[in-house]
């Protein structure tokens, strides 16, 4: 029999994304990947996933699905959202913590509320077919994900498994994303094509989050940065969290499926560990950016993993002695487990 | 990481870049996540995990005084063209801006070999060069909001093909029946930096024949006989 969950609705922008595609930037390919891969790390962490797994992608408002097999374990974390079993009876249902739904259960992922998006990981992952070594959707190309394409009502999401496995749930009690501002950028590679005022206002001065949102990228409004040099450069390779510039004067940064070359100068590159707090700020959000080295970028980053470490110590230990330790909580604030089957919240079954 | 060879576009640089491409995927780096080349400067993604900043640009700048022995020789194709009407919204427009024929303008494309300097943009969109100054045009001021795939294309000393269907800029002079690119093909991307490119023109009905076989990039055959 076939495991999968049915869309009922698709939400706004529902797909699937895993931490991105390398090795074909050469050709055009962007990386894709979660915006927010933070947030799909925790995901996939709290349904026992490895990190790297593909997920979905909730972008402002999410899907209502139905589960179509015996049984499936579901996390969702990034930004809140009500999510509420419809059916049987309506019930709420967490975040930032796992859970088991089955067959029939039809559920939903309302709009979410204080971030751009939010993700919804699945025990074991969806089955689905990867395009050039990676499950990530690119709509654009019509590849990666389901069919190339974000989710529409009616299809069928293929499960790995039929079932839930046989263990605890997991809860990470502080339901907060690493990451805080300000957003660190460092200058370059073509700094030299703005006005040293430029740089000063970009560092100094406050840019909010305009309409003008997608995978691709995101336009700033805000103080406008002056050109020294004109605004067209010979087009070359563009990094993730890239600030180009075009001719208004307004920054744009190039977030997951960022085109791989472009014709405008970038001021800056936002660093990697800060790329998730920028991409999950919604319209309207205010930002300011500080100015950072190499040096601290890489410093950023190694932390950034330390602190996935450190949560993965925080859910094996919670995992295998089934107890909630309150010292490492307090000290480690990260996970704790156990919901377990004489929860109240899952007494109506 | 960036390795700039210069600020304009000519075959000279380009050519370092390409060098420097191939010389890099040879040293097979697990540090190295992507590389891209551009007209004229190669951008190395690089995982800073595995290696610091400093170390890689130590063990890059040791291969690049000896590039010229990576220079890639590149590869011969013919790309069937059909320039009929209903497939070039711009022809006309094109024509009549350099104040030449349609034929005119067929000619100039189809008669010159280009050099593919590198592929971005959209996946396997190659930018091919350089075009006869007799039709260089600036980009649209207006770009289309939807350039069917396979479109032949130009703009300024450029040609391309649109691989994908997309918004974009450039004036659509033509389109071809084969694939550029084939997210199933390895390579996915028909074209590469240091290819050189023939535009064959083939009439519509020729076109349709083509277009019907739809055959992907791992059935395309570079030409044994250089054009060139």
């Amino acid at each position: 029999m076939i495991s999968t969950l049915r869309v009922h609705k698709p939400g706004l922008h529902t797909t699937i994304q895993d931490l991105g595609r390398y090795g074909l930037q050469s050709m055009g390919v962007p990386v894709s990947g979660a915006l927010d891969s933070s947030a799909l790390r925790i995901a996939n962490l709290l349904v026992g996933n490895e990190p790297t797994t593909a997920a979905l992608e909730v972008l402002a408002a999410g899907p209502t699905l139905e589960v179509n097999t015996e049984s499936v374990r579901i996390a969702v974390a990034g930004g809140n959202a009500l999510i509420e079993r419809l059916s049987p009876y309506p019930r709420r249902l967490p975040t930032f913590e796992s859970f088991c739904l089955h067959r029939g259960d039809v559920f939903c992922i309302g709009p979410v509320t204080d971030m751009a998006m939010t993700y919804l990981a699945v025990e074991g992952g969806f089955d689905l077919p990867t395009a050039m070594g990676s499950h990530s959707t690119y709509t654009r190309g019509g590849f990666g994900g389901f069919k190339g394409r974000q989710l529409a009502s009616d299809d069928e999401l293929s499960l790995i498994l039929p079932a839930a496995t046989d263990r605890d749930e997991l809860r990470f009690v502080e339901r907060t994303l690493p990451g805080e501002p300000p957003i660190r950028v460092i200058p370059g590679p073509q700094a030299d094509f703005f006005t040293a005022a430029a740089l000063d206002t970009l560092f100094s001065r406050e840019y909010t989050v305009s309409a003008a949102v997608d995978r691709m990228g995101m336009r700033l409004n805000g103080p406008q940065l002056e050109h020294a040099r004109g605004f067209n450069i010979t087009s070359d390779g563009t990094a993730p969290g890239s600030i180009q510039v075009p001719g208004d004067g307004l920054p744009i940064v190039l977030l997951a499926d960022r085109q791989t070359t472009g014709g405008y100068p970038k001021i800056g590159c936002v660093i990697s560990a800060d790329l998730p707090t920028l991409a999950r700020l919604r319209p309207g959000s205010t930002i300011r950016f500080s100015k950072s080295t190499l040096e601290q970028a890489t410093e950023a980053r190694r932390e950034r993993e330390n602190w996935f470490a450190r949560f993965l110590d925080q859910i094996k230990r919670a995992g295998t002695s089934g107890i909630i330790d309150p010292t490492a909580l307090q000290t480690q604030n990260l996970v704790s487990g156990v919901v377990g089957p004489d929860d109240p919240a899952d007494s109506d079954r | 990481m960036v390795v700039e060879f210069g600020e304009e576009i000519d075959l000279h640089t380009n050519r370092k870049v390409t060098a420097l491409h191939a010389a890099v995927s040879a040293l097979e780096l697990a540090s190295i996540t992507d590389l891209v080349p551009t007209f004229r400067s190669l951008a190395i993604h690089y995982d800073p995990d595995i290696v610091p900043f400093a170390e890689l640009e130590i063990e890059l700048r040791a291969i690049l005084p000896d590039l010229s022995s990576h220079s890639f020789s590149g590869r011969d194709w013919s790309i069937p063209a059909c320039y009929d009407l209903d497939l070039s919204p711009d022809l006309q427009a094109v024509a009549d801006s350099c104040s030449l024929s349609i034929e005119q303008v067929i000619r100039c494309h189809s008669g010159a070999t280009y050099h593919v300097y590198m592929v971005g943009f959209l996946p396997g969109y190659p930018y091919l060069g350089d075009l006869a100054a007799e039709i260089a045009l600036p980009r649209k001021i207006t770009p289309s909001l939807r350039i069917p795939a396979r479109s032949i294309a130009i703009a300024e000393r450029m040609t391309a093909v649109y691989p994908i269907e997309s918004p974009g800029g450039w004036h659509v002079i033509g389109r071809t029946p084969m694939r550029l690119f084939d997210e199933t093909a390895t390579p996915p991307a028909l074209l590469a930096p240091g290819d050189r490119v023939r535009f064959s023109p083939v009439t519509r009905h020729e076109y349709d024949r083509l277009s019907k076989n739809d055959s992907g990039v791992d059935d395309a055959q570079p030409n044994k006989n250089p054009a060139t």
